[in-house]
């Protein structure tokens, strides 16, 4: 229980999927203008990683370990996850059109989101239990949602700001995910002694 | 001349780092050192270049529908073989480039240069245009890995700076500095840029979601970056 709880802490926290590992990088700067678009967004993808992870680890686990096929991780997961979105979208469409409105429009952006494919690799390469790495999936996606609804708050206070000519735009964007990525190094060493 | 200068639009003017923001994860996470920004930036070329011909090669075999899983699974193949020969000839920069080697296949570059260029050129132009791209791609990881490595580090390739080697700002090759240096280079850019002809425009029509995304989740059009970007 305690290793899912740190693992869960530290995937929110030290290891944030897009201050301090780079994935995703994408949609954080792309839709983190307004925070409605931002948890959308971020919805969509906790529950794709999740999606991914309870499909691609059995995959990996008992169809690709016992024949030796891992070198096909790469191709594997990513048809894996192509087809698995598309699926959610239509059922979606279909059975669900209250949560399609809301979540439809990122579900294809996310497909070539590296957040969902790392996720997916780096529970392979950690090693870690099904559930341990559903727990990581969730952890990282949970983290992603506070980045962006961190990061919209930032940008909404910038936008009113006066900003020299170069910086317009994206340049000082990034400066502000610097510094916001800053804040979230103060985790760093926390979460293990919480525990001990 | 035209080959030329299709080459030449992917190291400046069309530059897929700093002016067209694509790629932007693997940027970030691997130029913390020059070794490895080069390692990163050689291996995005050469799957850049095989994806572009190949898929330049079967431009009028695949239907239209189906075009985006051809194009992944074509990539993913190569990406594959390059992750294996890397495995294979060179283990230290497999364990330095980790988890951004298998991503190189959601590089948006590679999928973006298949669907805007490749899908409408012929082989020849597909490979000009692929190694433009891809050497752009690896200028813009070099310049970053450069100012990391130097002033975060005080190495140079491994090496030690005098000076710098004492006083180092380790914060810039932290995730922070990642995040502060790309900024800054592309304020750079944008300073740079503004007085040159600009060339083509680039929004959603190269985007491979652009048929279900109806602009609601993109910055591309409001970035003066690229957005705003028109023939001269």
């Amino acid at each position: 229980m305690t290793k899912l709880a740190i693992i869960l802490l530290s995937a929110v926290f030290i290891n944030n999927y897009v201050l301090a590992k780079f994935l995703g990088i994408c949609p954080f700067l792309g839709v983190s203008k307004n925070l409605k678009s931002a948890v959308g967004m971020s919805a969509a993808v906790i529950f794709v990683m999740l999606m991914a992870t309870a499909a691609t680890w059995p995959i990996q686990m008992y169809l690709l370990n016992p024949h030796n096929l891992g070198y096909l991780q790469t191709i594997v997961f990513i048809l894996v996850i192509a087809a698995l979105v598309q699926l959610v979208e239509i059922v979606l469409k279909r059975y669900m059109p209250a949560l399609h409105q809301s979540l439809g429009v990122y579900l294809p952006l996310i497909t070539t989101n590296c957040a969902v494919l790392g996720v997916t690799i780096l529970n392979i390469d950690e090693g870690y239990t099904f559930w341990e790495a559903m727990v990581n999936s969730l952890g990282s996606g949970l983290g992603f949602m506070l980045a962006m609804v961190m990061f919209s708050g930032v940008r909404s206070t910038m936008e009113g700001s006066d900003i020299p000519e170069s910086f317009k735009g994206l340049p000082i964007t990034l400066v502000a995910a610097a510094i916001t990525s800053l804040s979230f190094m103060g985790f760093g060493g926390v979460i293990e002694n919480l525990f001990s | 001349m035209k080959t030329l200068n299709n080459y030449t639009k992917g190291l400046v003017r069309e530059n897929p780092v700093l002016v067209l923001v694509l790629g932007t994860c693997p940027t970030l996470a691997t130029s913390t050192s020059i070794l490895n920004a080069i390692g990163m930036g050689l291996a995005a070329t050469i799957v850049l270049l095989f994806s572009n011909i190949l898929i330049s090669a079967l431009r009028k075999v695949i239907p239209d529908k189906v075009r985006i899983p051809c194009y992944i699974v074509l990539i993913a193949g190569l990406v594959t073989a390059v992750q294996m020969l890397v495995k294979a000839y060179a283990p230290a920069l497999n364990d330095a480039l980790g988890i951004y080697l298998p991503l190189i296949v959601v590089n948006c570059i590679i999928l973006g240069r298949a669907e805007m260029y490749a899908s409408k050129h012929s082989v020849f132009e597909s490979a000009v245009d692929a190694l433009g791209m891809g050497s752009g791609f690896t200028l813009a990881l070099f310049l970053m890995a450069v100012i990391r490595e130097v002033f975060g580090n005080g190495t140079f390739c491994g090496m030690d700076i005098p000076v710098l080697h004492e006083n180092k700002i380790s914060i810039l090759t932290m995730a922070p500095g990642g995040f502060f240096v790309f900024g800054l280079l592309m304020a750079m850019m944008n300073k740079w840029a503004k007085h040159k002809p600009k060339k083509k425009d680039f929004g959603c029509e190269g985007c491979p979601q652009a048929s279900v995304c109806h602009k609601t989740a993109c910055s591309q059009a409001e970035t003066p970056a690229h957005g705003k970007e028109e023939t001269a």
